[in-house]
């Protein structure tokens, strides 16, 4: 059989910690292969390997069949493998033909030749089916168009092997479906795909073969289309997991948050990122606010918690107008907030455990005396946070937060705002970046947060999360709702199109 | 990048080291200068600047501690503002408006009992000080300007602001400097002077001490300190836990400026015959206070003894014209030294950053894209 990536028995070793322990990748010529596993699994470190940002302590790399040695990222390039990040390295000013041929610029004396580049990216456009419009500036075309970009990209490089790097974390259903059918189109053309990836589901509907990797471990490769959703997860993870959350029914409650005409003007414009937005979050359920990133739903959170301010409206809070309090009277009166930005606004990254787990509690009486911090109850208090809510880090409450993993800093934040027992939880995309095991643990407790009789505010971008967990999805495009919907009643699809704008519910049509 | 240290702390002693090790490298720096200079000398004279002040017995001890006091209080000051995230450079104008506002109020309030006056001066070098950082620091606050720059410009409104007002107000102009101030303004000496021989020290070396400890204090074990500390490494993350970052941004600024103001009051009311005199020259002491602070690791503790040494060697430094040197000479290895310690940062940042690859993955992301980005 012709392999086109062979890595066999990779160990990659960091002082005393195997990152990478005999692992084996495999990837046929004209497949999609996936690579699955959770954060920490080790698959960033094999892809770094593939492109020689580390060098192996064991093992062989063939490509094509051929030894080779890939010491820098320039030697991987120059074997053909190429990569879209999860995150796109794009300049915004420039326009997409400018973005394709950068590093790779046709030069005449030491001027730009355009229309040769041109000529070959219209060629591959159209060859791979990729629409593009090639003039427009980065900044202004759509997520999914980015992307397609960032693949003409390595296609102009005249890559064979190419790696994506969760490419749908950003995308809507629609777009993920489009992309499904470039990356069948690619495989076609004889192009060989490796897919990184935690989602199942995609790997179920566009892989041929996947490769498992579980704590630095080689778990196996599997086919695909012979292996269940839940095999391939229990490979992942060690043990079963539910992937439905068992939800009893819920008495619905009093509103805890009232949301009314909420308006926020974009900074220098006059544009409404958010526009007369209502709606309320009631005891016993949890409301989702499903949408395409961008479209308002990160400033509506900053205007309801204070981040930002607000143009017009009011909030209000177990039936008091809060809208003029300050962030520090909110979280008295018992909202809690899981923010979007983890780095930015969660944390203070240099500060340790303790220090974090008592940031919007430090002023009690409990853990403070005439202004004299009570250092043994912040200390005790972390340490009931790490044992209660499985809070994992290097050297327990003493631990820099920024050396801990991802899951274990949102653990922390989500534990640091539940534990203060509040009425309203604002949690934004609360699993962002985790793990199946973390995310599972995170969606238990923002529901035993509504099965106490507490309300739930989650904004998400991930749809199978909004499905799973909402009682109510109230859908946001372009900085209004457009609809209230119950997940009951309505398929993955439709949600989509409410997303993008093109569906609007019932009460919610558009006013002319 | 900024590390927490207190002294119980691990990463407190690798700071030590870092520092010890700058010392090391810079006095060698300085060996070399001599050397070069007047190699037969320059061993004697190096021997010098080791000894210091300990060459004049408890005197030159006493000595040392005088010229201590003032870059301990800017060296607290600009490491204060570093703990809280603000680079201030302003000491030096800080400095002297403390040590005017000590003095005008050691000339014209001379009503005052004795036992009050001089504390009354202080606390009016402490004021002028901290309106003096409260400029910078509400600028930085509700427009984000750049305190860096704010600071330095109040150095110059400040310097030639008080120049000004002496003129019209204190002057002596046969020697060009400030009248003398009222006895009962000059620190109490508690007999200290015959401690250590030295007409020149008074309790304002207990006076330092004791606003380090505040310091540490105040930065180590309370709420405020935890929200300034909290402020200065990450703002956005204060703001969403409900802290006042603009109030507290403003406070610390203040509490810098006054530290500062206090170094210039316990200066110029010492009664050791120095005057603020009327010259364009911005006070050294808030750049030395700069020193300070780095060779301290901006740790208030670390801070005063690094106020210690380097008057220690600047002592150390007038000795050395005995071979005919300059004392210019101190200026260059401290300089050397804080080279060094920046050296001695970068170096210890390198080791800690190559073990976190262990830990987190995402940085081994993060410089996967890098990398990739120019291919």
């Amino acid at each position: 059989m012709e392999y086109v990536i062979e890595m066999n028995h990779i160990t990659k070793i960091f002082g005393d910690f195997k990152a990478l322990d005999d692992v084996t990748l495999k990837v046929k010529k004209g497949e999609v292969h996936a690579l699955l596993g959770e954060n920490g699994a080790g698959k960033s470190t094999l892809m770094s390997v593939l492109f020689g940002l580390y060098q192996a302590e064991k093992g062989e790399v063939k490509i094509n069949g051929n030894h080779v040695n890939i010491k820098n990222p320039n030697d991987a390039n120059n074997l053909n493998i190429g990569m879209v990040h999860q995150h796109f390295k794009l300049v915004h000013n420039f326009t997409v033909l400018e973005s394709i041929v950068l590093g790779r610029e046709t030069v005449k004396a030491g001027f730009l030749k355009k229309d040769d580049a041109r000529k070959k990216v219209m060629e591959l456009s159209d060859r791979y089916k990729l629409k593009i419009d090639v003039d427009a500036f980065i900044s202004d075309i759509t997520v999914g168009m980015q992307q397609r970009v960032e693949i003409l990209k390595m296609l102009y490089c005249d890559n064979d092997i190419l790696i994506f790097d969760e490419p749908t974390a950003v995308l809507t259903p629609q777009e993920i479906e489009e992309l499904m059918k470039i990356m069948k189109e690619l495989v076609n053309e004889g192009k060989s795909i490796i897919f990184i990836s935690h989602k199942l589901n995609e790997i179920k509907e566009v892989a041929d073969r996947c490769t498992i990797l579980r704590k630095g471990k080689y778990i196996g490769t599997v086919d695909v289309s012979s292996t269940t959703k839940e095999e391939m997860s229990e490979m992942m993870v060690g043990r079963k997991i539910n992937f439905n959350l068992e939800k009893e029914v819920q008495q619905i409650g009093n509103a805890v948050l009232e949301v009314k005409n909420l308006t926020i003007k974009a900074k220098n414009s006059q544009k409404n990122v958010v526009n007369n937005v209502s709606f309320e979050a009631r005891r016993g359920e949890i409301v989702c606010i499903a949408g395409i990133d961008g479209n308002g739903q990160s400033e509506l959170v900053y205007g309801i918690t204070g981040l930002m301010p607000i143009n017009e409206g009011k909030i209000i809070l177990n039936g008091k107008d809060v809208t003029k309090e300050s962030i520090r009277k909110k979280s008295v009166e018992k909202m809690a907030h899981i923010p979007e930005d983890r780095h930015k606004h969660g944390l203070v990254l240099d500060f340790d455990l303790q220090e974090n787990a008592v940031l919007q509690t430090y002023y009690e009486p409990r853990f403070q005396n005439h202004g004299l911090i009570k250092f043994n109850a912040v200390k005790e208090y972390a340490k009931k946070l790490i044992k209660q809510y499985d809070i994992r880090s290097p050297r327990e409450e003493e631990s820099i937060v920024r050396n801990m993993s991802g899951g274990n800093q949102q653990k922390l934040i989500v534990a640091r705002e539940i534990d203060r027992n509040p009425d309203i939880v604002i949690a934004v995309q609360p699993t962002r970046g985790l793990d199946i095991g973390a995310t599972e643990y995170i969606h238990k407790k923002l529901l035993e947060q509504r099965d106490n009789g507490k309300a739930v505010l989650i904004i998400s971008l991930e749809l199978d999360e909004v499905m799973n967990i909402s009682d109510r999805i109230l859908v946001i495009y372009e900085g209004a709702i457009v609809a209230d919907l119950v997940p009951e009643e309505i398929t993955v699809k439709e949600l989509g199109l409410y997303m993008a704008g093109s569906k609007r519910g019932v009460n919610y049509e558009e006013k002319a | 990048m900024k590390k927490r240290h207190s002294l119980q702390d691990l990463r407190g002693t690798t700071s030590f080291f870092a520092s010890f090790m700058a010392i090391v490298v810079g006095l060698l720096f300085g060996l070399l200068i001599l050397l070069v200079s007047n190699r037969e000398q320059a061993f004697p004279a190096f021997l010098t600047i080791l000894v210091g002040g300990f060459a004049d017995g408890t005197k030159g001890i006493g000595q040392e501690l005088y010229y201590a006091i003032p870059i301990i209080m800017t060296g607290l000051s600009v490491g204060f503002a570093f703990k809280t995230g603000l680079f201030n450079i302003g000491a030096s104008g800080q400095f002297t408006c403390g040590a005017f506002a000590a003095i005008y109020i050691g000339i014209k309030c001379a009503f005052l009992p004795a036992g009050i006056h001089w504390l009354v001066a202080l606390l009016g070098a402490m004021a002028a000080g901290a309106i003096w950082g409260m400029g910078p620091g509400i600028l930085k606050a509700f427009a984000n300007v750049n305190e860096v720059i704010t600071s330095i410009m109040m150095n110059y409104i400040g310097i030639y602001l008080v120049n000004m007002t002496i003129v019209k107000t204190i002057y002596d102009p046969l020697k060009n400097q400030t009248k003398p101030v009222a006895s009962s303004a000059i620190i109490p000496k508690a007999g200290l002077d015959k401690l250590f021989n030295s007409n020149n020290l008074n309790i304002g070396i207990i006076i330092a001490v004791l606003m380090v400890i505040v310091i540490y204090i105040l930065l180590h074990k309370t709420t405020f300190g935890y929200e300034l500390k909290s402020c200065g490494q990450n703002k956005a993350a204060s703001k969403y836990a409900g802290i006042n970052e603009k109030k507290t941004i403003v406070l610390s600024m203040m509490i810098a400026g006054g530290l500062a103001g206090l170094g210039g009051g316990l200066l110029y009311l010492s009664g050791s015959g120095k005057y603020l005199q009327v010259l364009d020259v911005l006070a050294p002491e808030g750049f030395s206070g700069i020193s300070v602070a780095l060779l301290g690791m901006s740790h208030p503790i670390g801070i005063l003894f690094a106020g210690l040494f380097i008057a220690h060697i600047t002592v150390g430094g007038f000795n050395i014209q005995l071979y005919s040197f300059v004392p210019e000479v101190i200026d260059m290895i401290i300089a050397a030294i804080i080279y060094c310690g920046a050296f001695a940062l970068l170096f210890k940042n390198l080791i800690n950053k190559n073990k976190k690859h262990v830990v987190d993955d995402k940085v081994v992301n993060k410089e996967e894209t890098n990398v990739k980005e120019e291919v």
